[in-house]
């Protein structure tokens, strides 16, 4: 897949055609018995200080990706590069380098701290393991963490268990800050929040970013949230980017239609207003066993054909809005069934 | 946990609580344990007795007692020269009162040498068990499996019979000879046979805690924090050692003071046998062994040495009690 380069912004992480399977073992030898393709094939770039949201139902693998970027997990196949930098062919020397500048905060508060160590050792440890400035100086930096991520330099000193959700996301940021990362991933950072704390840590976030010139990758479920926050927005389905554009236009215009369906299930604080919703039927299929074709295929709408035969190409469909849906290509719209007869298609209206 | 936070004004005048670290709050709820409480007394008074045997005890450790017509002779005898034997003398006419003290000395070292060893191997393997999973974790734990259905009692009497009646001398440096000897306040060659005791029992006694630390390196290796720790780039050994094993640890010391009582018991069961450490190193253990034919006519042989058994395997298991409910991070006190 081509990268767009003609761009004033430059690229900080490109990623090309990311794959991670997971292994299904089973019987007396754990032999390998089946693949779940948690990420089956997912093209992006994200643009030096922006805001790329990640958005899709649980389970289709927006978490997958964000821990494949930083090698949390082994990916199976498919190319990142950071900074022009080629991370998933690096030696193990050479990528605990480049962790500095890719870090991550977690979706859960509690499990996210280690709840035996005081949090000014859990903001050092990651200057402790980089061999960054001396005890004190450490100490000097995470008083000017703590305060930047709004609380008080001799909170360093307690642990974990003696403070909130909030408080806790606050000091996961900081710990994420300490080695001055120019990249985040910022797995479900609010998911667990209350709604007033919510947009308190998506405020920090966002100064945060302007303050230090980061990049991150947002992922979340909550749409109204990545609208709020994202300069950009991809989104997943089953393992696959079905839709990528800018915030205004996915949110205005969006073209795939599970997008569509996304987008009309945002509720409006409004109980007068009318709208159209249009209400996906089934599940999700189990990614053991995607549907052949488009794997959104079973619960579209405006499902033809072509979509239960043909895999649709994730493609620029509009300047910097990709889509993979055979609605918009018409050279695979004339798609022609084979001539073996094909049950007759379920249509849903 | 709750925590009683006081407002304290700094220098900044800011509002500050006092906050209590995770060994205060533990300490506090191990204070409420009376039990518990009563034994961890009863224990250290034993150990520090153990401790200062050779300045306290009132005889040699064999020092026979010719002047004495009767062996064994009861409480309250005295020697030629006027000394007491507070606790009589025993069939060969040594002071049963050093004696008992001598052999708290070699029981307790026993029981901690072997409990020091197990737990912290055990724990080690468990974490690197849980830690890495896969074929680590599958050899480990059959391992562990294999070795727990083997019935202890009788495979350690043929190891024990077999290491003793070869009279083995292990390589050991020669700094640790004289130590052992100091620790026992027994001739090197004695010490040497203490030590095969407690390699034999250290053969068993990791298993219990391995388990323990596998299933916690399990559930912890899970945690977020983890993953964040390899996001910053931190070494297996570093997330081991200084995140994995003391997030660990609370079961793994219930465990500790829990096996201190059952070696104690195991190391008397074996010596009872005869297996065991060899008079004339005297443990409580061979001391019931020696007195069981002279028990109905001179019941304080026995009585002597059972009596310290049974308040320190008893103590212990009240300090485990103790320490498991203090340790429970659900119980919100």
């Amino acid at each position: 897949m081509a990268i767009d380069v003609n761009r004033s912004q430059k690229d900080l992480l490109v990623v090309e055609d990311l794959k991670k399977y997971f292994p299904v073992r089973s019987g007396l030898l754990q032999r390998v018995t089946a693949w779940v393709k948690a990420v089956d094939g997912v093209s992006f770039t994200i643009r030096e200080g922006e805001t790329f949201g990640l958005v899709g139902e649980s389970g289709c693998g927006k978490t997958t990706v964000g821990r494949t970027i930083l090698r949390l997990i082994p990916p199976t196949g498919g190319n990142v590069y950071f900074d022009g930098e080629e991370i998933f062919k690096m030696g193990r020397r050479e990528f605990k380098a480049m962790r500095r500048n890719m870090q991550i905060v977690f979706q859960d508060p509690y499990s996210s701290l280690d709840p035996r160590m005081p949090v000014g050792e859990i903001i050092a440890e990651g200057m402790a393991i980089h061999g960054i400035g001396t005890k004190q100086e450490r100490a000097e930096i995470i008083a000017q963490l703590l305060q930047k991520v709004g609380m008080n330099p001799y909170h360093a000193r307690r642990y974990p268990h003696e403070f909130s959700g909030g408080q806790r996301q606050r000091i996961g940021i900081a710990r994420a800050l300490a080695l001055q990362p120019k990249f985040i991933v910022c797995d479900e950072p609010v998911s667990a929040l209350d709604v007033s704390v919510q947009s308190a840590v998506l405020n920090l976030l966002r100064s945060l970013q302007r303050e230090f010139g980061l990049t991150y990758l947002f992922i979340a479920h909550n749409l109204s949230v990545v609208e709020h926050i994202s300069d950009r927005v991809g989104v997943m389905y089953l393992g696959k980017m079905v839709e990528v554009a800018d915030r205004e236009t996915l949110f205005r215009n969006p073209l795939h239609p599970y997008t569509q369906a996304l987008m009309s299930a945002i509720p409006i604080p409004d109980p007068k207003a009318k709208r159209e919703r249009i209400v996906l039927t089934g599940d999700v299929p189990s990614p053991l066993n995607p549907p052949k074709g488009c794997r959104f295929h079973p619960r579209c709408p405006r499902v033809m054909d072509v979509c239960k035969e043909v895999e649709p190409v994730f493609e620029q469909k509009h300047p910097d809005h990709w889509v993979a849906c055979h609605l918009y290509s018409p050279s695979e719209a004339t798609f022609q069934p084979p001539a073996v007869p094909q049950p007759q298609p379920i249509t849903l209206s | 946990m709750t925590t009683v936070a006081q407002p304290v004004f700094t220098r900044e005048g800011a509002r500050e609580a006092k906050s209590e670290s995770q060994f205060q709050i533990v300490m506090r709820r191990f204070r409420r344990h009376r039990l518990a409480m009563i034994s961890l007394v009863l224990v250290t008074l034993i150990f520090i007795l153990s401790l200062l045997a050779p300045v306290i005890a009132p005889f040699e450790r064999d020092a026979i007692d010719i002047s004495s017509p009767a062996r064994p002779a009861p409480p309250g005898t005295r020697s030629a020269d006027g000394r007491v034997h507070y606790l009589g003398i025993d069939h060969l006419g040594r002071d049963l009162y050093t004696r008992v003290l001598y052999a708290a000395r070699v029981s307790m070292s026993i029981a901690i040498l072997v409990v020091l060893i197990s737990e912290t191997f055990g724990a080690l393997l468990g974490a690197i068990a849980g830690y890495y999973g896969g074929w680590t974790d599958t050899i480990i734990s059959r391992v562990i499996e294999f070795m727990l259905t083997i019935p202890t009692l009788p495979l350690l009497l043929i190891i024990s019979a077999i290491l003793l009646r070869r009279d083995v001398i292990l390589p050991l440096p020669d700094f640790l000879n004289r130590f052992l000897s100091a620790l026992l306040l027994a001739p090197p060659r004695e010490a040497q046979k203490v030590v095969v005791l407690v390699l034999v029992l250290v053969i068993f006694g990791w298993l219990g805690a391995a388990r323990l630390m596998r299933g916690m390196a399990l559930s912890l290796s899970k945690q977020d924090f983890v993953e964040a720790l390899r996001a910053a780039g931190a070494s297996d050994a570093r997330i081991i050692f200084r995140h994995i094993v003391p997030n660990g640890l609370a079961p793994i010391l219930v465990n500790a003071s829990l096996a201190l009582g059952g070696v104690i018991v195991t190391e008397s069961a074996l010596s009872f046998l005869g297996l065991g450490v060899q008079d004339p190193t005297p443990t409580w253990g061979n001391m019931l062994s020696t007195s069981q034919s002279y028990m109905f006519q001179h019941p304080w042989l026995p009585l002597v040495p059972g009596v310290f058994l049974v308040i320190v395997s008893i103590g212990f298991n009240f300090i485990g009690d103790g320490l498991r409910d203090a340790l429970d991070p659900r119980l919100k006190r």
